[in-house]
């Protein structure tokens, strides 16, 4: 991977096929794990009617879900305000069918322009906001999965069980921050 | 983009703390996380709210150091929307009412 450029509407980059293979694998799961959750949305012949629906009304049990799905309040762990919980609440329902829509979204315009085979990425202004969100979806998801710290080290030490996936976090950051650097106004 | 980029450039205190006129009832609060990167963090200010990068930055480095930062203020489903795009971006947004 060299450093994305931008070349006025169009970003382009490049992927050997090893990386590319990387970069789909995570963005597949994580849009895996999206999709399951909103299967799980309540199914309701209102909705159906109306096409307003309404997404499940607690916060995700699994910590990668909960970073990617966050609460609308601040929730004290110990002594949540009760109305904030039931806004909440009422806050997730209504917002989270669109969040997972966008997240999803962003996963497949990833999986659409980054050949199995890897080789050049062109992508539009759009496209290349939709890889910087799902680029920083997996690292979120990688991120609670590693228990990345501020201050974490480039290397971990060989014994720890984290210590390989830690490299590849470090490339993501790198991949997604050269994005960030080719977009910026 | 909900607000104009003049309007901010000339009210950049407006977002403060110190500041809860009646109007301004709720609160967007980004939250500090090991994860998101400080380049991302200005880029999403910038993009979502139409700041200036002066602004975007000051309040990135207000998230870094301070752990948090207010980044808009105004009605509860102003807030409300500045939260949802805030989450669809990646960022770790609340809302509160200004106290």
């Amino acid at each position: 991977m060299k450093r994305w450029i931008r070349d006025g509407d169009v970003v382009v980059g490049r992927l050997d096929r090893q990386e590319a293979a990387v970069v789909r694998g995570l963005v597949s799961q994580i849009q895996d794990m999206l999709i399951a959750r909103a299967e799980e949305a309540p199914q309701d012949e209102l909705a159906e009617l109306t096409g307003i629906r309404t997404g499940p009304s607690e916060a995700p049990d699994d910590p990668i879900l909960g970073r990617l799905l966050p609460d609308f309040h601040r929730l004290d762990d110990d002594a949540p305000d009760p109305d904030e919980v039931n806004s909440a609440a009422a806050l997730r329902s209504l917002h989270e069918p669109e969040l997972l829509d966008h997240k999803t979204g962003a996963a497949e315009v990833v999986l659409e322009t980054c050949s199995p085979d890897g080789g050049e990425i062109r992508l539009s202004i759009a496209q290349a906001e939709a890889w910087m969100a799902s680029l920083n979806d997996v690292r979120l998801a990688l991120g609670t999965a590693l228990d990345v710290t501020e201050d974490m080290p480039d290397e971990l030490p060989p014994e720890d069980p984290r210590s390989p996936h830690l490299g590849v976090y470090h490339w993501l950051t790198w991949v997604q921050d050269t994005l960030v650097e080719a977009m910026m106004p | 983009m909900t607000t104009p980029v003049e309007q901010e450039r000339t009210q950049p205190e407006a977002v403060g703390e110190e500041v809860a006129a009646e109007d301004r009832p709720w609160q967007t609060v980004v939250w500090n996380d090991p994860v998101n990167l400080m380049s991302y963090v200005t880029y999403v200010f910038q993009k979502l709210f139409g700041f200036s990068r002066d602004h975007a930055t000051k309040l990135m480095l207000d998230v870094h150091h301070k752990g948090k930062a207010i980044v808009t203020s105004g009605t509860k489903d102003k807030v409300e929307a500045d939260v949802a795009k805030l989450h669809a971006a990646g960022l770790w947004a609340t809302m509160q009412r200004s106290s």
